[in-house]
């Protein structure tokens, strides 16, 4: 800015400190410097002055004490004699639990209703808007209560009980309760490891398939048929693991004893309110991303593939969706990022997250409020961090290549 | 030619064909369904699985609509009324209605006040919103803030009245230097509001009439959407100008202040809105001068003011990064230091390039004020699930309310972001 005139050589005088623009920047930032230092020594010196009176000190011990309360659905083992580190732990694997069942539910419902959005249908374009718009705007707590109050007015245990049952069982197979959903569980006896081990390497298998059919097509121009091979070695290699280890794998199909469903796996009221709410209202959210992508896609393109006589399908998947893919998926790993946020709000529903466990009971119980309240923010800190990282990646290595 | 043509052959046509309906199939509403919705089979099977969804909403909800009861004391009343014919108890919304809406703060003479502040916000809206209006109203808009909170929290006249001297002794301040430099109006003004409020306070604690001419109202006890609004409206307003300071702070060249910008943007984006609310409970009470007792919605305030400010200082930042360079560059050729070039040229494009992200912001932050009904502050969420559910006469009456706030929310909802539409359609400068 400055360079129109040589600036006068010499002396550096004091009133240069706020009239130079060279040096009027060094002279905000102390300023700011200083006002942010003061600020918070001010702070720290209220906080161990109420800490003081209060007769507190900052200490994590009572991480290693016993919690002394229970947890509804716990993926790890738990007792009311585990620390409050273990309730944290509880706490952390259910919030990454509900987080990852809703971001993929989430995904498959905002894809299909931003597609459907965009569909030639009047009614059902219009349809998917009035979903979108209907769940966008109004507060997610609110759908997460609503769907509790569905959950909660759903047959009771007893109503399947008697002769003839006020309520019957999805297929005979799957329970749907007030308090919860009881499915088919897989009970692994010995030697199922080796099918499960079978089925993963026909998952690879498959997956080196398609690549060496890729790879002969760019290289010789052989088109390599990939869809009954790959079906062939889906299911032939597990399924004939499993009939030779003599049928390893069964199903734990609930059923009523006494006054509630035994076997199979329960899905607790709280899990399935948090999870169908943040999936219904992130879907929405979803839904106008995709459609966002889709119509960036210049018509152009579409058009060219076409002249180039692809069909459509293969113009769907080779030319727009590669393209729109970069428009949708910075958006859609923020929406990610906010459903783990939003299920912080599973302390309404009851649902032991780790804001229930540390940031609720546990705090209660021992009052560290400073301490509980700091470990909550760093663990949700780290995880966008990490998220955020991810997305940094994946910006990088889908960024135009501009020469 | 064509006579040659003509005699050439048995039989030409001499007259036109009068023109002829098309067929039915090709206009009317027979081809609009043939095309919108039958064209081919799989759109069919979505149409029909669409119009059955449709059906099975439909004749669930309209009874229910319908057939409810609105002028019944309790749920036991409005069963007997119902009588098992398919219908809504509407009646827990006429009888709670001040309760949903107002709180517990006001006797039943005293509800114009929050009415009165509620009608008067669109009156001091309205010139912000649309720029058509004669910009005189600006000066209502200014003085709305001190009006709202004396109607709504009442008590002692003076209070808002100092608070306001103290804005117009700053802005005349600011407006004597700001010849001279902005940075100089700027802390000069801010100066002379603070000193005017000091004074301010031992005044008006030493003329606090007896008697007040509206009765002084406890935060604690405010409540309801009216809840949802003061915090929405307050925090979006307060938020904007620190986004935007938050975000020329976060593009500027000085790496200590831009730091300080990031690692506060960062920090608040990275943290669910909630655990800032727990901060605002129990753990700001720690880092304020001992003794002091803070109102738990002025916590609640700055917190969800400071969540929303980070949010749109990021919106902000991407309209100033969208700008074209030659835009910064053209401002500083023409001489304009920082703060001109700003006001003057960058910020108005920016401001105008982030319209959609900041109304999306505003209609979020608006969504997450229900939040604080964890923290057992009574909105309008907390108070459908504490007192109005909690209670006996009402104890079971799930969808009316939840139907009324899903309602409340997504009409406000829904009309700012029309709004917003519609604003971008009037600024959008480029012609397309």
């Amino acid at each position: 800015m400055t360079t129109m005139t040589d600036p006068p050589q010499g002396t550096f005088r004091l009133s240069m400190l706020i009239n130079d623009t060279r040096y009027r920047s060094y002279t905000f930032q102390f300023i700011a410097l200083i006002v942010l230092i003061a600020a918070l020594a001010y702070l720290m010196s209220n906080l161990f002055a109420n800490l003081a009176a209060a007769g507190l000190n900052i200490s994590y011990n009572f991480l290693g004490e016993p919690a002394g309360y229970d947890v509804q659905q716990t993926l790890i083992e738990y007792t009311s004699q585990s620390t409050h580190l273990r309730a944290a732990w509880v706490g952390i694997i259910n919030t990454l639990l509900v987080a990852f069942m809703a971001c993929v539910t989430a995904t498959i419902l905002g894809v299909i209703a931003g597609v459907l959005r965009l569909s030639k249908n009047w009614l059902v374009s219009k349809l998917m808007s009035a979903y979108v718009e209907a769940f966008r705007n109004v507060p997610v707590l609110v759908w997460i209560l609503v769907i509790n109050t569905v959950v909660i007015s759903m047959p009771a245990p007893r109503a399947y009980r008697g002769e003839t049952p006020d309520a019957e069982m999805l297929f005979g197979l799957i329970a749907y309760t007030n308090r919860g959903i009881y499915i088919p569980a897989p009970t692994f006896g010995p030697g199922a490891w080796l099918v499960v081990l079978v089925f993963l390497a026909s998952i690879a298998g498959i997956f080196f398939l398609r690549r060496y059919a890729v790879k002969q097509l760019f290289d010789h121009g052989r088109v390599v048929k990939t869809f009954w091979p790959s079906v062939g070695i889906f299911f032939v290699p597990t399924l004939l693991a499993y009939f030779v280890m003599g049928s390893p794998i069964g199903v734990d199909i609930p059923a009523l004893a006494g006054f509630n469903f035994q076997g199979g796996t329960q899905i607790g009221r709280p899990l399935i309110a948090l999870w169908l709410a943040l999936s219904i209202y992130t879907g929405a959210f979803i839904a106008e991303n995709v459609r966002a992508g889709i119509q960036a896609v210049n018509k152009g393109q579409t058009e060219a593939a076409s002249s180039l006589g692809l069909r459509p399908g293969r113009v769907m998947n080779l030319v727009v969706l590669p393209q729109a893919l970069r428009v949708i998926i910075p958006p859609l790993i923020s929406q990610f990022l906010n459903i783990t946020k939003n299920s912080s709000l599973a302390i309404a529903v009851g649902y032991a997250d780790v804001t229930a466990t540390l940031g609720g009971i546990t705090l209660n119980q021992t009052g560290r409020a400073i301490e509980c309240i700091l470990l909550l923010m760093a663990f949700y800190l780290t995880i966008s961090l990490l998220i955020s990282a991810v997305m940094n990646v994946y910006n990088k290595s889908v960024s135009l290549k501009e020469r | 030619m064509s006579d040659t043509h003509a005699h050439a052959v048995a039989f030409v046509r001499t007259d036109q064909l009068p023109q002829q309906a098309p067929p039915v199939t090709a206009a009317g509403p027979v081809k609009w369904v043939r095309e919108n919705l039958f064209s081919n089979i799989p759109y069919s099977i979505l149409t029909l699985v669409a119009i059955y969804c449709i059906y099975a909403i439909l004749s669930g909800f309209l009874p229910w609509l319908f057939g409810g009861v609105w002028d019944t004391n309790n749920i036991r009343e409005c069963r007997e009324v119902l009588d098992g014919a398919p219908g809504g108890c509407f009646s827990v919304l006429t009888e709670r209605w001040n309760q949903l809406i107002f709180g517990i703060a006001y006797d039943r003479a005293e509800y114009w006040r929050p009415t009165l502040a509620f009608v008067l916000l669109f009156v001091a809206v309205a010139p912000v919103l649309f720029n058509k209006l004669p910009s005189q109203m600006l000066i209502f808009t200014g003085l709305y803030p001190f009006v709202a909170f004396y109607l709504i929290w009442g008590g002692t006249i003076f209070a808002p009245i100092m608070a306001l001297l103290g804005f117009v002794m700053g802005y005349l301040v600011y407006s004597r230097l700001v010849a001279s430099s902005f940075a100089a109006g700027f802390f000069g003004g801010v100066a002379a509001a603070a000193i005017t409020w000091w004074i301010g306070g031992f005044v008006v604690g030493a003329i606090t009439p007896e008697q007040t001419f509206l009765e002084a109202v406890p935060s604690r006890d405010i409540g309801g959407f009216m809840l949802n609004m003061i915090l929405g409206v307050v925090c979006v307003s307060l938020s904007l100008p620190i986004g935007i300071a938050l975000a020329l702070g976060r593009q500027s060249d000085m790496p200590i202040i831009k730091w300080i910008c990031v690692v506060f943007i960062e920090f608040v984006r990275g943290v669910p809105l909630i655990t800032l609310l727990f901060v605002a409970n129990v753990v700001l009470a720690y880092f304020l001068p001992p003794g002091t007792n803070f109102d738990l919605i002025l916590r609640v305030i700055i917190m969800i003011t400071m969540f929303s400010a980070a949010y749109i200082a990021e919106v902000i930042r991407g309209g100033l990064a969208a700008l074209p360079r030659g835009q910064y560059e053209a401002a500083d050729s023409l001489g304009l230091d920082y703060a001109q070039a700003m006001r003057l040229i960058i910020l108005p494009q920016a401001l105008k390039i982030s319209i959609p992200g900041i109304v999306n912001v505003a209609v979020g932050l608006f969504k997450d004020t229900v939040l604080v009904s964890v923290i057992s502050m009574f909105d309008l969420v907390g108070m459908i699930r504490g007192p109005i559910l909690s209670s006996t006469d009402w104890n079971g009456v799930y969808w009316e309310l939840w139907a009324f706030a899903i309602l409340l929310f997504f009409v406000v909802c829904y009309g700012i972001s029309q709004y917003s539409q519609w604003l971008e359609r009037q600024l959008a400068t480029d012609h397309r």
